[in-house]
């Protein structure tokens, strides 16, 4: 190697300096401020060759730049590229298809050798760099190799993640960042056996799907929710996970890792912190990747999370630039393939003096993972005048969400139909009014340009429908042309019921609904009413159809619901989460996992909350009895926690006022350990059992209501209701525990027992009607178990038994109880069944420490300390 | 951008303390408590704990959309603006947050508020 008199041509800027280095430089102080001096080239001076270039990384990034440099002007540099890897530059996002099988190595190079050598690249292979000294403008290997530069290049790339869990070092615990990673999995899948992926994002449900057409037996470890969260929304990871777990994988969400167990000097498996075990025979780690910046830190370039860049990916010293997943720009570091373009254009255009400047980038995401369609791109968060437009096609697994923000399209996520995607992607970047299209645009382009050039006419929905030919197919699920619609309404269906029961439009999944209500109104004139309220906006159906649906689609999740039932917003809202919540809950008793983000606070946090914040509790006694021990334990409460009330409640309780989020646990423990356990006073869900004291000791008395208070209260707490739920017994008709203005009421007569339902004593008082007389207590029980569970099972959520009567007739309800002469002890088992699952205190879980979050503040400020 | 991570931003702590479709709160001695909140759509809000309504805990309400419903008389509270929703009028003052590498940082001026001079 020469030494050329421009490499130590060490000076401050002046403006007599000629060259291509001087914009170059000029460019630097003006953008960072840097004060580092510069390196100045006079192109003029005698000797002069090609400057040296010099690439650390023999990736994408590197190579990219290495191209669009070349494209510029192939005179320009020396070039030489290192790489570590030992082998030609290959794109690194294909190593997925070659797990998989899809395809080959030689597949996917993108510069085989041929390319350095035409290009009179010196390629150092299998050597990386181990440290740039800067003051002499010299990078040396690991091998000891010594290379000077005049412009330096880093694109090192990223590296793979590593949760710091005992274990993570063992044999058999690989990463998924290059081929030599692909081999090992390989290998491992070979013999075949059990395959763990710690990372429910990109990359690690891409080594999934190949570890599992490599014939393992994959499970997916996920610490959020939501699998590949930061692309997508809890509908569409939700049928991603659902179609996963169809093709065999287990996919565990919101499981966090605890270790990975070691057998014989191997990987052998990976406990989670909930102390579940899943054996593995290998195990992957991709829950993420950092940007790989040990080099230039080392060199003493600016860092932070990557490699300071400017917008000419000019590092802190101005010989250096950087490119790639290495680094930092405008606080933006990313891990995708597209801004790195963008990035080796704006980095070859100052690198051949023509400077344009790179300003980050939108980026959208696709998942390699054969037959599943998965597009995901800009912000999907939502926020201030920014509209979401939701289309979700169940029977064919399609789930489509548009984000609109001053007539603009801002993000957009896709499940199972991705063909607009680059559509959506191109409009987004572009920034485009979309405002003529926007009726259409979830429809995708063929939509939307077809009505543009209408002329907009499907701005009116009604027209839309109306310019439809008679035979275009309304109903899907049964068939249904418009012009048959059309028909039957013509023929006295003039309601949304009459069409679906005449002709069956509508009458299935309901999605075209909307398309049944315009054609409704083009043929009949005038806006339709519809008989009965959706759920709330985000739906067009009742209650009813969703409580059916829920059954007998086997619908088994809040996402899947939204899904089946075409919701219009991605995740509902405060009035259908907790509806959803509760139907499923009664649907499959059991089986379905409460959804706690979907319930109102005081069912969240099993206390009520009272206007200042704090909250009041209430614990159970047992028909309205109580003793010194609980007594006793509730004074020590009120006073260890400085309870500033105590009432007794119209439910004949004990309620504690003024009790603080955090202390509620320690408030628990305390009564817990008296024996006492949660009143539900809070929740929609059996309240309180109201007794009056009976025949034990009122001379009036005609049975032992306290007893049966106490007997019914223990059979019925804990039970989950559409509203809450109010129990009363009295001793005689003199009826002092007010039975009947409860939800179920029991009046002891002589001869046995007069059940009342349907009771209210609140903003509109109605007293109970009869249901019906019994002799014995057991049989007394068995009506109250049965009634309850009809109501469970078909009153609206937040609907009490008082309107829940009024609406369905207590014909109605007397007839599903006593038409079929089992149907009492059937719905009866069927509530004794739901109980098994729910009697469980909910206050001992968390005074043992469950969902201690909930109690607990982040933090505390104390701004003194910050006060300089 | 560069220095963006200095100290006019106050680190709270990791995202995983915060479970998507919650909240959690932060006290300020002396100020307003802060609730930091959680959406299912990954993103992070934080707005000072108090409905303009009644000035109800908004930290306790249910997270739909980037929306919070308050738990006292059900208003709806936009967690990007703080503003109510629909046919209510009101704002709760909001608190710049940004996420960076997995923790969450408030900017400290709106936390601590003005400092006296």
């Amino acid at each position: 190697m020469t030494t050329r008199g421009n490499v130590a041509a060490r000076t401050a800027p002046s403006g007599s300096v000629r060259g291509g280095f001087f914009a170059f430089g000029a460019l630097v102080m003006m953008e960072t401020d840097v004060n580092a001096p510069m390196t100045i080239k006079d192109s003029s001076l005698p000797g002069h060759t090609r400057e040296r270039l010099v690439v650390i990384g023999n990736g994408m990034a590197g190579c990219r730049a290495v191209e669009e440099v070349l494209a510029r002007d192939p005179a320009r540099y020396a070039i030489t590229i290192f790489g570590a890897e030992p082998r030609v530059n290959y794109n690194r996002i294909m190593l997925s298809p070659v797990l998989s099988g899809e395809k080959a190595f030689d597949d996917i190079v993108i510069n085989p050798q041929a390319w350095y050598d035409d290009n009179a690249i010196t390629l150092v292979s299998g050597d990386p760099v181990a440290s740039i000294d800067r003051a002499a403008q010299i990078v040396v290997s690991a091998s000891g190799r010594i290379e000077p530069y005049d412009r330096l290049l880093i694109a090192t790339g990223s590296d793979p993640f590593i949760i710091p869990v005992p274990g993570k070092n063992l044999a058999g615990v690989v990463t998924f960042r290059d081929l030599d990673d692909v081999d090992k999995m390989l290998a491992a899948a070979e013999t075949g056996g059990a395959a763990v992926v710690i990372g429910g994002g990109l990359l690690g449900l891409e080594a999934a799907h190949g570890l599992s057409l490599r014939g393992m037996a994959v499970t997916v470890i996920h610490l959020m929710p939501t699998l590949m969260e930061r692309q997508l929304d809890e509908a569409a990871g939700f049928l991603l996970k659902t179609e996963l777990e169809r093709r065999g994988q287990v996919i565990l969400t919101s499981a966090d890792t605890a270790e990975i167990i070691e057998a014989g000097g191997h990987v052998a498996g990976v406990r989670l912190k909930d102390g579940r075990e899943i054996s593995a025979d290998i195990v992957v780690m991709a829950v993420g990747i950092k940007p790989s910046v040990a080099l230039a830190k080392a060199a003493g370039l600016e860092v932070e999370r990557g490699i300071l860049v400017d917008d000419h990916m000019v590092t802190s010293d101005p010989a250096i630039l950087a490119v790639g997943e290495c680094v930092q720009h405008r606080g933006n570091c990313y891990g995708l393939v597209a801004p790195l373009w963008d990035m080796c254009r704006a980095l070859a255009d100052h690198a051949t003096g023509a400077p344009t400047g790179y300003e980050g980038s939108v980026t959208s995401t696709k998942l390699k993972v054969s037959g599943i369609d998965l597009f995901s791109a800009g912000d999907f968060s939502g926020g201030d005048g920014a509209e979401d437009i939701v289309m979700r096609d169940a029977a064919r697994g399609i789930y489509k969400r548009v984000v609109v923000k001053d007539n603009r399209l801002v993000g957009a996520v896709l499940y199972g139909d991705t063909a607009d995607g680059n559509w959506y992607f191109d409009l987004l970047k572009k920034g485009e009014d979309i405002s003529n299209i926007r009726e259409a645009l979830i429809f995708g382009q063929a939509f939307a340009d077809a009505s543009a050039h209408g002329g907009g006419a499907l701005l009116d929905s009604n027209a839309a429908v109306a310019a439809l030919s008679d035979d275009a197919e309304i109903c899907g699920c049964n068939g249904v042309s418009k012009g048959k619609v059309v028909g039957c309404i013509l023929g006295g269906a003039q309601s949304l019921d009459a069409v679906r029961s005449s002709c069956k439009a509508s009458a299935s999944c309901g999605s075209c609904t909307g398309l049944v209500e315009s054609l409704l109104s083009l043929t009949l004139g005038g806006e339709v009413e519809r008989k009965e309220k959706t759920v709330c906006k985000c739906t067009s159906f009742t209650h009813d159809d969703i409580r059916r649906l829920i059954v007998e689609k086997e619908l088994k999740a809040i996402p899947q619901v939204m899904q089946a039932l075409h919701w219009t917003t991605p995740d509902g809202c405060a009035s259908c989460r907790p509806a959803l919540n509760y139907y499923l809950l009664c649907a499959l008793p059991g089986e379905y996992v409460d959804d706690q983000q979907s319930r109102f606070v005081n069912e969240r946090m099993h206390a009520n909350i009272q206007k200042d914040g704090t909250y009041s509790v209430v614990p159970r006694m047992w028909g309205g009895l109580t003793n010194p021990r609980e007594l006793r334990a509730i004074a020590d409460v009120v006073e260890k926690f400085n309870a500033p009330m105590v009432k007794v409640t119209g439910g004949q309780r004990l309620d504690i006022f003024g009790i603080k989020k955090e202390d509620l646990p320690a408030v628990w423990a305390d009564l817990n350990a008296a024996g006492m356990v949660s009143g539900h006073a809070y929740g929609k869900s059996l309240r309180t059992v109201k007794t009056c004291v009976g025949s034990e000791w009122c001379r009036f008395g005609t049975q032992d209501s306290t007893g049966l208070g106490v007997k019914i209260e223990h059979m019925t707490w804990g039970s989950w209701m559409p509203h809450k739920f109010k129990i009363a017994v009295s001793g005689c008709p003199r009826n002092c525990a007010e039975a009947t203005i409860k939800d179920f009421g029991v009046v002891c007569v002589d001869s046995g027992y007069e059940l009342h339902v349907g009771g209210n004593g609140g903003i509109k008082v109605r007293a109970t009607d009869l249901l019906c007389k019994v002799e014995t207590e057991a049989e007394a029980m068995e009506v109250c178990a049965a009634f309850i569970q009809l109501y469970r099972e078909q009153a609206h959520y937040l609907e009490r038994t008082a309107p829940w009567i009024e609406r369905v007739g207590l014909d109605h309800v007397k007839a599903g109880l006593f038409d079929d002469p089992d149907a009492v002890r059937r719905l009866a088992a069927r509530f004794a069944y739901s109980q098994s699952f729910m009697q469980d205190d909910p206050w001992a879980k968390r005074a043992a420490g469950d969902e201690s979050e909930l109690h607990q503040h982040l933090a505390e400020v104390r701004p003194l300390e910050f006060v300089s | 951008m560069i220095g963006a991570m200095t100290g006019q931003w106050l680190d709270i702590g990791p995202v995983d303390q915060i479970s998507p479709g919650n909240a959690r709160t932060l006290p300020v001695r002396g100020g307003e408590e802060i609730a930091v909140f959680h959406t299912l759509d990954n993103q992070f809000y934080a707005l000072v704990n108090k409905c303009p309504h009644k000035q109800g805990p908004l930290s306790q309400g249910i997270v739909h959309g980037n929306v919070v419903t308050c738990p006292l008389h059900n208003w709806n509270i936009s967690l990007k603006t703080g503003e109510a929703l629909g046919e209510d009028k009101g704002c709760v003052p909001t608190i710049p947050l940004r996420v960076d590498a997995g923790r969450l940082y408030l900017l400290r001026e709106a936390v601590v508020g003005k400092k006296v001079a």
